[in-house]
């Protein structure tokens, strides 16, 4: 049980994993499908939590190709 | 920090959010639902079909207000074009389809649920499970900015695919890959097709999927399709998928796009619980979406059904643990379960066949006289055309 989102909530942080904001449709795929559970959506921001393992499944699913890798 | 206190509180105001809501409110409980978004049903992510036997069943009327087409058939379409199973009205009786409009649909089914006497709060996002001895007691959340404490004797996961509630809670809600589809779809307008008809399109256009055809006025419909996240290269593959099948087929050559919508279903197995002391999950949340057709909002306005009224039952003991809410778990999958497991040995046998294979599956199911169309009628067809395809799951067709 890890109760919440990830604790790091620093808002538009993004630890390892980048959204493109002109590409997410902000539809959740990606949060759903994270087998860490590390992503949360409030609304129309997207968070990436430690608990990322870097699997990389989020960027080749989600539909708009908007996630890639920091750097 | 605000607080409020309550007896149930929904997290989403989906159609099985919403359900849950009015048959928990009209059982007498004291219900806050929340939704993150600023408007219930507003962004759609659904392909908005639907058949129409369901719904009396779960209460819920036709408004000319939701209904955006009422359609006379169903037609699937093998990989080469060639073969199709078609059904038309004469045969479907309450089967046949509607194709309704989610942002109204969706607040049709909110309205419901407020008229019941339930409290809606937009703009309010679940963040957490708020804990005290090891006992679920709420959620903390962020309304509109602000932090909020909402207390609860059960908090409802009806948050959709994103399906986060039950895993904060330790319920296993994540998937295989081989359970998910990724789905894009456009709106098209200026388009030239029967719209009389849902079209459901096999093989590799969609691999592991399936592209579809739902009508929503005379030249307008939604045109999408759905990848298996194994069949997946690269990043945004899935819109590239549509965009081919788009520019290849002439119904679509002077179309244009009102809406794009992005999102993702899950295509697994029942999940092994879906309760525990104060808290349960319903809907897409829930993973109930039916792993062939990709539809979840039928299965999730039941669930929200039956786990409302055990809510309400819930509250005039005022005992929301894990054997009082074992009565909705036994009522959604005497209802879904067969059914959920069925469909999913079934997508697995379906992903596996080449196009060939598919082609003649569909040229053979096409002689079959079909009463209904509908998974079951549809998989007792293929029994009986091609049984080596079902025979590990025949039992359950
Ligand atoms: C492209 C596509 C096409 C589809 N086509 C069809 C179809 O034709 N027919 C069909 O029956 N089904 C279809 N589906 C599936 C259907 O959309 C879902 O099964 C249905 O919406 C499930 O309803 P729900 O209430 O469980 O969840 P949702 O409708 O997803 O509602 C969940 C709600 O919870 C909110 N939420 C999430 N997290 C939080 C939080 N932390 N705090 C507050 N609120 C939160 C979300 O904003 C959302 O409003 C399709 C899905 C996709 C992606
Ligand atoms: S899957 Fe892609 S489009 Fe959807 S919310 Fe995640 S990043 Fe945005
Ligand atoms: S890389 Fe894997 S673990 Fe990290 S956010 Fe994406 S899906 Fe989750």
């Amino acid at each position: 049980m890890n109760g919440g989102r990830p604790k790091e909530t620093n808002i538009l942080k993004v630890i390892d994993m980048k959204v493109s904001a002109e590409r997410c449709h902000h539809c959740g795929a990606c949060v759903g499908s994270c087998p860490q559970n590390a992503i949360f959506m409030n609304d129309f921001v997207l968070e990436f939590g430690d608990a990322c393992n870097r699997c990389k499944r989020c960027i080749r699913l989600c539909p708009a190709g908007a996630i890639s890798e920091e750097g | 920090m605000r607080t409020l206190n309550c007896d149930v509180v929904v997290v989403g105001a989906g159609p099985a959010g919403s359900m849950t809501a009015k048959w928990a409110a009209l059982g007498g409980a004291d219900v806050i639902m929340i939704e993150k978004r600023p408007e219930i049903g507003s962004p759609i992510r659904c392909g908005e079909g639907i058949s129409r036997s369901w719904l009396e069943r779960v209460g819920v009327e036709v408004d000319p207000k939701w209904l955006a087409r009422s359609v006379k058939g169903a037609k699937i379409v093998s990989p080469s074009g060639e073969h199709y199973v078609t059904l038309d009205e004469s045969k479907a009786g309450n089967e046949v389809g509607f194709v309704v409009d989610r942002v109204f649909f969706d607040k049709a089914l909110a309205r419901d649920a407020a008229e019941a006497g339930a409290k809606i709060m937009l703009k309010t996002a679940a963040t957490s499970l708020i804990m005290e001895d090891g006992k679920i007691v709420g959620v903390n959340a962020v309304s509109h900015g602000e932090p909020l404490e909402i207390r609860a004797g059960c908090v409802v996961g009806a948050d959709g695919f994103e399906s986060q509630v039950g895993r904060w809670a330790g319920i296993d809600t994540s998937l295989k890959t081989t359970d998910i589809i990724t789905c894009y779809q456009y709106r098209l307008t200026n388009i030239d097709y029967d719209p009389d008809f849902t079209e459901f399109r096999l093989g590799s256009v969609a691999p592991g999927g399936y592209a579809w055809i739902f009508p929503k006025d005379e030249n307008t419909a939604n045109v999408g399709l759905g990848v298996s996240l194994t069949k997946l290269k690269k990043p945004g593959e899935v819109k590239e998928y549509l965009d081919r099948w788009i520019a290849s087929d002439s119904r679509f050559k002077n179309a244009q796009p009102l809406e794009a919508v992005a999102g993702a279903v899950s295509v697994c197995p029942p999940l092994d619980s879906v309760t525990m002391d104060n808290l349960l999950l319903v809907g897409d949340a829930a993973r109930m979406i039916d792993p062939i057709t990709g539809g979840g909002i039928a299965n999730g306005c039941y669930a929200g059904m039956y786990a409302g009224k055990v809510l309400a039952k819930a509250v005039k003991s005022n005992d929301f643990s894990q054997q009082v809410l074992q009565e909705y778990e036994d009522d959604w999958r005497d209802k879904l379960e067969n059914t959920l497991w069925r469909d999913w040995m079934a997508k697995e046998k379906l992903i596996s066949l080449p196009d060939e294979t598919l082609d003649k599956l569909t040229e053979a199911v096409s002689k079959v006289t079909l009463e209904r169309i509908t998974v079951g009628t549809l998989l007792a067809a293929v029994r009986e055309t091609y049984p080596e395809l079902v025979k590990e799951f025949e039992d359950l067709i």
